[in-house]
């Protein structure tokens, strides 16, 4: 009986390790949920709609549901990402596009200095909001985990279209016409 | 005006102490406890964008005067623990600490079973060896003379 014991024991920790070492790789898989729920035209909701964030700008705190009932693209991006740069001005020219029909286009800063992103912000005459999502309260939500990502929402908070990675005008100007008329 | 005038000297001669906060902390030995958050490798052999951001606010806190400490509480308290490369001391991170101790206590209680086991099993054995060692045979014992006398010695 006592000579058995021990392999068990060994067995047991090898079997534990194993376990530990499988859940660590798991537990950081990419979350593509999302992306395939878009994909089959689900119109999934958009995670994270009451999680409210201080705004870059030190003005108080916004939310997804501060825009309730209009069109958003989220818009994930920090002031060291080069891709972020390059699509500013289009998100930019989006912004007054939407603002015509109440809509607005929501940064979320990820990773960044709150300082940075302000330059950011001026250098690029940015005039839509951001806010500061400093302790990953929203990222994770989306599955996010590189820049820049953007969320085209309906005015029922639903993602129509998203983007891992650089969007460009057509991308934008399609998803918002589909989330203008869903 | 002499109220104004001893004003400015009293802001000059306060100036270089204020403007220059004396270092509390070295550089290097922040950057080796703080993880680039977006390549997941502590900050000191990190090579990104972010990295030098985050390089770049630690300096700025050395230059207010910031102690270690009080650097890595005001990066926790702006971008959660994980900044940290040390490992948390709660939920899952706490495997880094328990598992390596729970390795060598099972590998300790191994050899604590193994050992005695072992030492047992080669003890009968050498009891088997007679000190004179294995006794012979008549034709190898009469063999054995015949050599012995052939060496006079």
């Amino acid at each position: 009986m006592r000579r058995s014991a021990v392999p068990i024991v060994v067995a047991v920790l090898g079997a534990a390790l194993v376990a530990l070492l499988v859940y660590g790789v798991v537990a950081r898989h990419d979350d593509t949920t999302l992306d395939s729920a878009v994909k089959k035209g689900q119109l999934p909701t958009a995670p994270g709609y009451a999680v409210s964030l201080p705004t870059l700008d030190g003005s108080g705190r916004q939310s997804l549901a501060s825009y309730k009932g209009k069109v958003v693209v989220l818009n994930f991006w920090a002031s060291w990402c080069p891709p972020c740069e390059h699509e500013a001005p289009v998100l930019e020219r989006a912004q007054k596009q939407l603002a015509a029909s109440g809509g607005t286009v929501f940064g979320v800063t990820y990773k960044d200095d709150a300082s940075s992103s302000r330059d950011f912000v001026r250098q690029h005459k940015l005039s839509y909001p951001s806010v500061r999502d400093d302790r990953l309260d929203l990222a994770p939500k989306y599955g996010t985990t590189a820049l820049p990502e953007t969320f085209v929402l309906d005015k029922r908070g639903r993602i129509v279209a998203l983007s891992r990675g650089e969007v460009n005008e057509r991308f934008l100007a399609n998803a918002i016409d589909r989330a203008q008329k869903s | 005006m002499r109220a104004a005038v001893l004003a400015v000297l009293l802001m000059l001669s306060l100036a270089p102490g204020a403007l220059a906060a004396q270092p509390k902390a070295s550089f290097n030995d922040v950057e080796d406890e703080v993880m680039c958050d977006t390549c997941n490798v502590p900050l000191n052999v990190a090579d990104s964008a972010r990295a030098d951001q985050e390089r770049a606010v630690i300096r700025k806190l050395i230059a207010q005067g910031l102690t270690k400490q009080q650097i890595k509480d005001r990066l926790v308290a702006t971008y959660g623990p994980n900044i940290l490369a040390t490992p948390q001391d709660s939920g899952f991170s706490l495997a880094v600490w328990w598992v390596p101790v729970a390795v060598v206590l099972a590998l300790l209680a191994l050899i604590a079973v193994l050992l005695p086991r072992w030492r047992r099993a080669r003890a009968p054995a050498g009891a088997r060896e007679e000190p004179g060692g294995a006794e012979l045979s008549d034709s190898d014992a009469r063999r054995l003379e015949q050599d012995l006398a052939r060496y006079d010695v």
